[in-house]
């Protein structure tokens, strides 16, 4: 289908689209565009206008902060899937990123609008949840950093109020103690997730702590798994498997039941993954 | 006569000097293509062309109580806004029955839904307007009053008392049945060593064409005549529609086909909203043109496929197969789709089940259920798939069963290679197959013997692969007896015109046409060798119902067998008459002169006489200086149409190679195999891909694509996100062999290629991954797609 | 500044372009209907099926998930600019001497695709070919030939590069 009409505006600053966000109750922000088009393409929404923040400056670089790894929220997934940086120091959204639709998408595909998006069965707000990072917003009322645990409020939902722009995420560097994992079941490559696990924890001698199970395709938002973090942390893989208590929904792709157990056999996989040293 | 061994072997009409027969040419038409300058109908535009958005019904079944138009009629750019009511009158509606499918009923259908809405997604109602855009934005603005209807929506109970009839007219929600018994069924499952009962369910699946249906009706009032550009696989037949359909004579309509962006059936029937643009175009005068987008593509292009089937076979401790049976059960749509009829895929399951296999008793039952639903009509391979999965399905059940190795119960079942002429048990007659040679082939090309020693060595290991088969036949270059007995205007003959130009090229017009496969090409092939020209000084045109002989189109694999043998004898008959003029211009004796690469030479020894460049100077400029009487004729026009044979049936075995996690149910395809024998093979390049396309597309079925409904009769999952169709990181390599076995019935011999793959896929892969959970003790899957989810559940893990 | 129509100035295909375009018409359909480049084609409007791929400032994108307006001051390039230029000869001769295309619908975005990985230089392995192009949705071929292909083409180039005689 075509879109229903709607008007456009180039931002040439964050807090012009602000601005606009407050002046038209119905607008929408477009960065990579790679979900919202496709959605207006199809009508399911029909905004009155769009605010096109692709030119505002300042918003694209990944760097290395006090410990953090700071990723401007209209870095293109292409951009982090090819960035040294990220492969270093945060090696679990390295890992993620090419499971992410495809070329095309990820051109266009921004980490932020990921983020913002939230969709239940994406990879970038599970890793963001597993690594225990942030996001930082800027709003009519100024700055605010948001932490992961406190970001994903419902399906499609997100912390962030109908003025806010996400302008970075942050997710703690990884150094030689920090451990991650990802494994994630599509039925063809690039597809959404039936299920997905991104995980993080740390490492102390044979043991592990802070361990952070966030799975998505599961749920409304992504979920930490927090009964079987803590079997986990005891080292026992099995009892983790049993505590595993998400309750995935039945979809078109598969029953609730399925994916509680793939989300089982997930848990077994990143779990090793968690296990061996990093190399 | 007799050939003894020192003499030199003797010429077939195919052994011509520089022949095209038989090698792999790259296809003319490519650079177009690969330059993204086609031309697709979506791409065409004309003055004045106005664009039609469809209002599609929200429900399964429902009254039309009022349709408002008012608001949309005022909206920017809109040309018009048209009901049901209002097109029925430029337009009739059509009936899907065909007489030879005895009892087959269906009710009229139109071009817009009059009164009451049969599935979710038909169109109520037609907004016209200057972009497609503008006629969405409109849309929003119509107002329908709908009262709701029960949906028969289960094809199970659609034939109870107690469920609502669709069409009051027709008495129940029965579209056509069928039974056939034949030798002693009874008493053959009574007396076998083993009996295996089981049910089978193919999910009901549609084409996904890379290209959605399009079509560009322009109604030129001055001329009183219609163009239709159309992506159709039969521009003629539906020539005949649109002049029947709006009381034009035939010859008052043109069909022309250009590019189509794939096609595979889908694009063989007749739409109604394809219809109904076509009318609007009379109504208002001028061109409209309707693209389906991708969402409204999965709700009305044809869906296939959806059956049930309660299945048994006998078999004897020595591998004998003592009888088949079947019960069918497949629900359609509300309407049989026009004018192919929606009976003819449980038709061919009745008739093609046990094919390959000297088994003589064998009873079946197949109903077809009307529902609330898309219409369901023939796609690739129509319900070969299905009989070849049912087939091919038990007998490695029976196999598995008794303990006999798959490949061997075949060899002790397969109709015999010398056996033929032959007359299958459900009647089906066989010109010449070679079941045994094709798997003697197979066996050989997949080395079967290392992958089983594979399997058992990671079998210890943990890791499930299985490898499974299917052996099948194909029907091929239809006769009249697949349409034109029940009456339909479907031409089962074909036609090709061959004249040579002004410069000594050849001009080519076939009735057949192109969707991908590479007809243009197999028809300057057959036409090239025929006359005796390389290949670079042949055009082909197609697809054009005021400038090609009268013919049929492509679809049931007729294109190489019945369009390419019209273009051989169209190309051999300019030859003899461009010989005819050469002979009396160089004073020789016409069986003395030949063509070759197009020069005329001495038979003998290929001495070059005369270059047709200059022959066609003389004949068309200087006819003064040819000898007294001479009248030349540097065109030739030929049809052919299989006499002997029903039907060209073809036949192959496929194999799949696959590994299944137990853990996860997903399946991973390691390689797949296919061998046939389509006859005589004009272009073995062109063969070979529509097989892995086939393939493929026989994967989908097996592992990926169904049309999911709800009790309510939505589809839920008509979106290219949800719908899953193969993508390459998922795909096997294929590899294919060929055996050959010409037909007679024709002097190429060439039989047709084009849904082998698509017939065998599904059920080798359901028999690889029933081989590779053998050892687990799972219950054998037998309802497609095999999701992770069915393969779990299978193992009891889930 | 808010508006329903932009003009927009864009360099398609080495040309420059000035057009007026509403903000909703995506780039697929202003490159096919405006323009009259319709080697870019429409399969299904939501991302998946890659017939609408083409290049825009240099990286493939999806043409029908970016709008005409975003484009302002881009430099897009199509099929038909693509191949004019030369730069895709012999992944086109390779696709059509292996028949790597039936319908030809997909075969625009395919190649894009492709060019898009072989850029990167190197023979991928078969599997790196899927992987890189099961974005592309083809219906007709299978993708085996489609693979042959890419691997013969990126084997070519290879050995052109390595300064071997081909």
């Amino acid at each position: 289908m075509k879109p229903a009409p709607f008007a456009y505006a180039k931002a040439r600053s964050l807090d012009e689209a602000i601005a606009l966000l407050g002046e038209h109750k119905d607008a929408r922000l477009l960065a990579g565009g790679q979900s919202l088009i496709a959605t207006l393409n199809m009508r399911l929404s029909s905004p009155s206008l769009l605010i096109d923040i692709n030119g505002v400056g300042g918003c694209d670089g990944i760097a290395l902060k006090a410990g953090m790894v700071e990723i401007g929220a209209l870095t293109r997934h292409a951009a982090a899937e090819r960035s040294e940086t990220v492969a270093r120091h945060a090696p679990l959204i390295a890992k993620a990123m090419p499971h992410i639709g495809h070329v095309a998408i990820r051109n266009r595909g921004t980490i932020g609008g990921s983020i913002a998006f939230a969709d239940p069965a994406a990879e970038l707000p599970a890793c963001l949840l597993a690594l225990g990072g942030e996001v930082e917003a800027l709003g009519p009322k100024g700055k605010r950093t948001i932490k992961a645990d406190d970001l994903f409020k419902g399906l499609f939902e997100t912390a962030l109020g109908p003025q806010d722009v996400l302008t970075a995420i942050r997710v703690p560097a990884a150094d030689k103690n920090a451990r991650y994992g990802f494994a994630e079941f599509a039925r063809r490559h690039g597809d959404y997730a039936i299920v997905g696990l991104a995980a993080g924890a740390r490492a102390e001698g044979k043991a592990l702590t802070d361990v952070r199970l966030a799975f998505f395709g599961v749920g409304a938002t992504p979920l930490r798994a927090k009964k079987s973090e803590a079997a986990l942390a005891k080292g026992d893989v099995e009892a983790a498997v049993a505590a595993l208590d998400v309750e995935p929904q039945d979809d078109v792709q598969a029953t609730g039941a399925v994916k509680k157990h793939l989300a089982g056999v997930l848990l077994r996989r990143v779990a090793r993954q968690l296990m061996e040293p990093r190399a | 006569m007799k050939i003894s061994d020192d003499s030199p072997p003797v010429l077939t009409a195919l052994d011509r000097p520089n022949s095209y027969i038989g090698r792999s040419v790259p296809r003319p038409n490519l650079h177009r293509l690969t330059q993204g300058r086609g031309q697709y109908v979506s791409d065409v535009t004309l003055p004045r062309m106005a664009h039609v958005a469809y209002v599609r019904s929200p429900h399964a079944h429902a009254e039309i109580k009022s349709i408002a138009t008012n608001a949309a009629k005022k909206a920017p750019g809109v040309i018009a806004v048209v009901t049901g009511a209002e097109l029925a009158k430029v337009m009739t509606p059509w009936v899907g029955v065909l007489t030879h499918l005895k009892g087959l009923k269906s009710a009229p259908q139109y071009p817009i839904a009059v009164e009451r809405a049969c599935w979710q997604g038909e169109a109520v109602c037609a907004i016209v307007a200057r972009t497609r855009a503008q006629a969405e934005d409109a849309a929003e603005l119509i107002d329908i009053a709908y009262r709701p209807l029960p949906a028969v929506t289960d094809a199970e109970t659609a034939l109870d008392a107690a469920t609502p009839t669709i069409h009051a007219s027709l008495g129940d929600n029965l579209c056509f049945e069928r039974k056939l018994e034949v030798g002693a069924p009874d008493k053959a499952f009574a007396e076998a060593d083993a009996v295996v009962e089981t049910t089978f369910v193919f999910g009901r699946h549609t084409g996904v064409t890379t290209e959605p249906r399009a079509v560009v009706a322009d109604w030129n009032e001055g001329e009183r005549r219609l163009t239709v550009y159309q992506a159709t696989q039969a521009p003629h037949m539906m020539q005949n529609l649109f002049a029947k359909h709006l009381d034009l004579a035939e010859h008052q309509v043109r069909v022309l086909t250009k590019d189509v962006g794939g096609s595979f059936g889908i694009k063989v029937h007749t739409y109604a909203d394809e219809m109904a643009t076509v009318a609007l175009s009379k109504l208002l005068k001028r061109p409209v043109k309707f693209v389906a987008d991708r969402i409204e593509s999965f709700v009305t292009d044809i869906h296939a496929r959806d059956h049930r089937i309660k299945a048994k076979i006998g078999v004897n401790k020595d591998g004998s197969i003592a009888a088949f049976e079947i019960d069918d059960l497949t629900g359609i749509g509300p309407y049989s789709v026009y004018p192919r009829t929606s009976g003819i895929e449980a038709n061919q399951v009745v008739n093609l089940i046990g094919g390959p296999y000297t088994c003589g008793n064998y009873r079946a039952r197949a109903r077809v259920v009307f529902q609330n639903k898309n219409v369901m009509c023939q796609y690739r391979a129509v319900g070969h798939p299905i009989a070849v999965a049912v087939t091919e399905g038990l007998v490695e059940l029976a196999a598995a069963k008794i303990g006999m190795d798959p490949l061997e119960i075949r060899r002790r079942n397969l109709i015999a290679d010398e056996a033929y002429p032959y007359t299958s048990a459900a009647g089906l007659k066989f010109e010449k197959l070679s079941h045994h040679e094709s798997l003697a082939h197979l066996d050989s090309l997949m080395n079967y013997a290392a992958l089983r020693a594979e399997q058992k060595k990671l079998r210890e290991k943990g890791v499930y692969r299985g490898l499974g088969f299917a052996s099948f036949i194909e029907v091929t270059n239809p006769s009249a007896a697949f349409y034109g007995v029940g009456g339909a205007r479907i031409s089962s003959q074909d036609g090709a015109t061959v004249k040579l130009d002004a410069q000594g090229a050849l001009i080519v017009a076939s009735g057949v046409s192109e969707q991908g496969q590479g007809a243009e090409s197999v028809i300057a092939q057959c036409v090239a060798s025929a006359f005796g020209i390389g290949i670079d000084r042949v055009r082909v045109t197609m697809g054009d119902t005021d400038n090609t002989p009268y013919g049929g189109g492509t679809w049931a694999s007729r294109a190489a067998g019945i369009g390419g043998e019209a273009a051989w004898q169209a190309g051999k008959a300019l030859r003899a008459n461009v010989l005819a003029v050469a002979a009396s211009v160089l004073q020789a004796k016409p069986e003395a002169l030949d063509i070759r690469s197009g020069v005329v030479v001495d038979a003998a020894n290929g001495a070059e006489r005369l270059p047709l460049e200059e022959l066609a100077r003389i004949v068309y400029f200087r006819p003064d200086t040819l000898p007294a009487g001479i009248q030349p004729e540097l065109i030739a026009t030929r049809h052919y149409v299989p006499r002997a044979w029903p039907f060209a049936f073809t036949n192959g075995v496929q194999a799949s190679y696959l590994e299944v996690d137990p853990d996860t149910g997903f399946v991973k395809l390691l390689k797949h195999w296919c061998v046939e024998d389509c006859g005589t093979i004009i272009n073995p390049q062109l063969v070979d891909e529509q097989i892995r396309g086939g393939v493929v597309q026989g994967i989908g079925a097996a592992l990926f694509e169904q049309c999911l409904y709800d009790e309510r009769g939505q589809m839920l999952n008509g979106n290219m996100a949800d719908y899953l169709v193969p993508m390459a990181a998922e795909m096997p390599d294929i590899e294919c062999g060929h055996v050959v076995s010409p037909t007679a019935d024709s002097e190429l011999g060439a039989k047709g290629a084009g849904e082998a793959g698509t017939a065998g896929a599904p059920a080798c892969v359901m028999n690889a991954i029933n081989d590779a959970l053998r050892p687990l003790g799972a219950q054998p899957l037998t309802d497609m797609p095999f999701t992770p989810g069915k393969i779990l559940r299978a193992l009891g893990k889930v | 500044m808010t508006a329903q129509s932009l003009d927009i100035s864009l360099t398609v295909n080495g040309d420059a372009v000035s057009d007026r375009v509403e903000a909703r018409k995506t780039l697929v359909d202003f490159l096919r209907e405006d323009l009259a480049l319709t080697g870019s084609h429409v399969g299904c409007e939501h991302g998946v099926c890659g017939a609408c791929t083409v290049r825009v400032d240099g990286e493939i994108v999806r043409g029908c998930l970016m709008l005409a307006v975003q484009c302002d001051g881009a430099t897009v390039q199509t099929i038909e600019g693509l191949s004019d230029s030369g730069e895709l000869a012999d992944l086109q001769a390779a696709f059509e001497q292996r028949n790597a295309l039936q319908c030809g619908y997909c075969t625009p975005g395919m190649l894009a695709a492709a060019q898009d990985l072989l850029r990167k230089g190197g023979v991928p392995s078969r599997d790196a070919i899927r992987e890189h192009i099961s974005g592309n949705y083809c219906r007709c071929t299978g993708y085996h030939a489609i693979v042959d292909a890419i691997e013969a083409v990126a084997q070519e180039r290879t050995k052109v590069r390595a300064g071997d005689k081909p």
